[in-house]
């Protein structure tokens, strides 16, 4: 089998604290006092799974590259478009010999793909894994869910840990389901999820998986299992004879439940953390159970610390508003000004010819004067050069850079006014006028250091299509710049 | 080595229309209103008229495309009429087709019409269109505000001044084009403020609040030109020639290279320089009268001084506070009140610049005439500091 060669996770900014929620919709449910603690994660409103997918992405791969890339999600934007080849596009990587792949349909997704990804020989590839559901109004799911991706770097070689066994089932047990033609889950009761779903149907693998190991469940070192529920995964490790200081951190105290990228997320957190010889179990649980077992190597301490997921969450902005936690899911029927009526069509013409451009983020270097310039061009920018046919691709993508000056615009229609933008001077040479994301007010002055972050540009509701460009978010820590 | 353009042609007459909230007229009314005032002084038949220009620049919320609504509105005698746009500067743009006809000797007598009806969108602000299908797809979420109160951002950054100090400054362009208005009744605003009121104003885009933001307006503005030749044999004595007409056009440098400092706007400087040159003025401080330029913005207004060399770069906002650009100043400034209170109806704006210099030339001006003008400058900025289209023109007495 193959290994774990490297990992990155990403929790989007914005928290919502879970007492708000809970305060708003106390008139019609009262949720239990475990529920009204901590915070979850929101994307912003430009963030979907493809986006949070490619920042995951971007994290583990640190600039290598791989030959296949796969999407684990159930709530990807599109159903028929390939959604990691969108994130393939926008990792930079080679259109004419990347394969790319969805996957979806259960919460064992990730799991699934992540197993099959460890069982493909002489194959590099990244299996990512986001969420963003949507979920009706003083639902639990509406308190327990979060916003969040992961990715894994999967492949022959040296890796950061082994696998030992995997163990995989098929139950058609449905403790909750959502129709290809519903906006929300269906949900049955808690107690039957627990008693009859995650107590009788993961110990079972995880037994069988543990065996084919030859690992004994009190040398397990963490236990991975993404249940819903405080207190499930310390029943089932306990049932299991796992150590209870093993139960993997679930990260519900400020990122919440992320659905299929759940196992994920918290494998990243676990091996943020691990030690050589540590054995981990995984668990996916959707319609079967998922586990893999994993034992840490000497290599496991090479990953991007600068985006840790503890740093991630000490980023966190709590926002305290649920109406624009509504507003950004789509729950409101709002009015946002007669600027928003501005119909623009997205182009797949254009899209496709520009595609390096939008998703890649290619601008072009002058191979005569050296002058990096966006968009690329075939004639170069640079007044004492002007050589033509000469400009190289060169991806901006993971250039950091500095504001010459911003704005915070409230007269131009955004889903998350005010809509800043200012004019971006690329470390290596360069500027793009961008809008900018995921900051605070005191994080945008002349001299900020920023970095592209791929987002939704802009959403055509009626024609039922995202178009995705770059935008820039305040680099918090100097030392996350990380080129 | 072309010879420029000074002195070769004439202005026979202008027009401009009432700008401001024309609820009750469409813009083929206003076409009409500046057209009349303007062949009624230029004093000429209609048939006379060899060829016009239209300039407008969103017709999606106006007159539609092409030149036909400019020769429908005033029947025309199925000359040759062109339609120009080019962003803030189309109205320069007209004058510019027509003047160039006429210098060429295509036709003796030209028309140029600028006019816009913004009013027909149902919110404040300009309206908003498509930037192209790609633009679209990876322009910044930008507004016309927001671009231009980065120019404050990047010009406090370069020089150094209090973000406070600048807004005081900037303040002060705004409460001086608003008193020049009192005196102007074609203007569209007509109250005085004063500095507390426009710093305290609700933000549009930061730094530039409401008072920092011009007036969106409907209005047209109209000229006629011919020859010196011409007019003198029909008895025009008092001659406003044409001095200089320059435009300059961001090549994407700015936007996409990273040498532009952000805080001054470069196409503004080499139509300036190229504009002086082509009216034979080695001294502008000395030499222009008065100016007209594109205050779309305060901030505008404040980098525009020292981009047409008036003001030494860091300094114009202190020459602001200092009264240099008021009526009384050393070279008054939007003295008919600017696109901050004249109004702003994009196409019409650069003829209602050469309007207003052109009466102050004949000591036509009324109340807010000034003392003995010899020549008055005009500049259009379209687009955004970072990527735009920049007109200068120089008009003067024909015997300065």
């Amino acid at each position: 089998m193959a290994s774990i060669l490297a990992f990155g996770a990403y929790i989007p900014r914005f928290r919502l604290q879970r007492s708000i929620i809970s305060a708003a919709n106390a008139w019609v449910s009262k949720a239990p006092g475990a529920l009204r603690k901590g915070s979850r994660s929101t994307a912003n409103w430009d963030e979907d799974v493809v986006t949070m997918a490619v920042a995951a992405g971007q994290s583990a791969l640190a600039r290598q590259t791989v030959d296949e890339v796969w999407l684990a999600s159930t709530t990807a934007p599109f159903v028929d478009r390939r959604n990691s080849g969108i994130v393939s596009g926008a990792l930079g990587l080679n259109e004419e010999t990347t394969a790319s792949m969805d996957f979806g349909g259960s919460q064992c997704a990730a799991t699934s793909a992540l197993i099959s990804a460890l069982r493909t020989r002489n194959r590099r590839v990244l299996v990512a894994a986001a969420e963003k559901r949507r979920t009706k109004v003083a639902s639990t799911a509406e308190l327990t869910s979060g916003d969040g991706a992961a990715a894994f770097v999967v492949g022959d070689g040296d890796g950061l840990a082994d696998v030992l066994a995997t163990a995989q089932s098929t139950v058609d047990f449905v403790d909750h389901y959502r129709a290809a033609d519903q906006a929300f889950d269906y949900v049955w009761e808690e107690r039957w999820l627990r008693d009859e779903g995650y107590r009788k149907l993961v110990p079972k693998q995880v037994k069988q998986a543990l065996g084919e190991a030859g690992v004994q469940p009190q040398e397990v070192s963490s236990f991975v299992f993404p249940a819903i529920g405080i207190g499930v995964a310390e029943m089932v490790a306990k049932a299991l004879g796992i150590r209870a200081d093993a139960v993997a951190d679930s990260y519900f105290d400020d990122v919440g439940h992320c659905g299929v990228a759940q196992p994920l997320l918290m494998l990243a957190g676990v091996l943020e953390k691990a030690g050589e010889g540590d054995v981990i179990v995984v668990v996916g649980f959707g319609q079967g159970v998922d586990v893999i077992v994993l034992r840490v190597t000497a290599r496991h301490a090479a990953h991007d610390l600068a985006n840790s997921l503890p740093r991630q969450i000490e980023r966190g902005i709590e926002t305290g508003n649920y109406m624009r936690f509504l507003s950004h899911n789509r729950l409101l029927e709002q009015e946002l000004g007669m600027r928003a009526e501005l119909d623009l069509q997205t182009q797949p013409t254009v899209m496709y010819r520009n595609r390096q451009m939008l998703h890649a983020f290619v601008g072009g270097r002058c191979a005569k004067c050296g002058a990096i310039q966006f968009p690329k061009h075939a004639i170069c920018v640079a007044p004492d050069c002007g050589a033509e046919d000469t400009q190289e691709d060169f991806r901006l993508a993971e250039m950091p850079g500095r504001l010459q000056s911003h704005t915070a615009d409230l007269l131009t229609y955004s889903p998350d006014p005010p809509a800043r933008y200012g004019m971006v001077n690329f470390r290596d040479g360069g500027c793009l006028m961008m809008d900018i994301t995921d900051a605070q007010e005191s994080e945008v002055e002349a001299g900020a250091a920023v970095r592209p972050v791929f987002r939704i540009k802009r959403e055509d509701t009626r024609r039922g299509i995202k178009s995705y460009f770059w935008k820039v978010a305040p680099m918090v820590e100097p030392h996350g710049e990380r080129t | 080595m072309s010879s420029g353009i000074k002195d070769k042609v004439a202005i026979l007459g202008m027009g401009c229309s009432r700008f401001g909230e024309r609820w009750e007229e469409d813009p083929e009314d206003l076409i009409l209103e500046a057209y009349r005032e303007c062949i009624t002084d230029a004093g000429i038949d209609k048939s006379q008229i060899g060829a016009a220009w239209l300039g407008t620049g969103m017709e999606g919320q106006g007159v539609g495309k092409s030149a036909i609504p400019l020769s429908i509105a005033l029947r025309l005698p199925y000359i040759p009429v062109t339609r120009v746009e080019n962003f803030c500067a189309s109205g320069t743009e007209a004058f510019r087709g027509a003047v160039y006809a006429v210098a060429a000797g295509a036709c003796d007598i030209a028309l140029a019409v600028g006019v816009e009806k913004l009013k027909d969108t149902g919110y404040g602000g300009l309206p908003q269109s498509s930037r192209g299908t790609l633009n679209d797809m990876y322009f910044a979420n930008l507004s016309a505000p927001g671009s231009f109160a980065q120019l404050a951002s990047a010009y406090s950054a370069k020089h150094g001044v209090a973000q406070a100090d600048l807004k005081h400054a900037m303040a002060q362009i705004s409460v001086k084009s608003h008193d020049n208005a009192l005196s102007n009744p074609k203007a569209h605003l007509h109250k005085k403020l004063d500095i507390d009121t426009v710093v305290s104003a609700p933000l549009v885009a930061a730094p530039l609040g409401l008072f920092d933001c011009c007036g969106v307006s409907d209005g047209a503005a109209a000229a006629i030109v011919t020859t010196p030749e011409i007019a003198r044999a029909l008895g025009k004595t008092d001659l406003v020639t044409v001095k200089a007409l320059q435009l300059a056009v961001s090549n994407g440098l700015e936007a996409g290279h990273g040498s532009w400092d952000g805080a001054h706007v470069t196409t503004t400087r080499i139509a300036a320089a190229r504009a002086y040159k082509e009216a034979g003025i080695r001294e502008p401080r000395s030499e222009i009268s008065l100016s007209e330029v594109h205050d779309c913005f305060s901030i505008t207004e404040l980098v525009t001084m020292e981009d047409l060399f008036l003001s030494d770069d860091g300094s114009a906002w202190r020459d602001v506070l200092n009264g240099d650009f008021n009526a009384d100043g050393r070279i008054p400034c939007q003295i008919d009140g600017g696109l901050k209170c004249f109004g702003h109806p994009i196409g019409a704006s650069g003829l209602r610049m050469l309007y207003e210099i052109y009466l102050q030339l004949l000591g036509r001006a009324g109340e807010r005439q000034l003392g003995d003008p010899k020549a008055g400058l005009t500049h259009n900025l379209g687009g955004w500091p970072h990527q735009n289209v920049c007109s200068v023109s120089i008009i003067g007495r024909a015997d300065a």
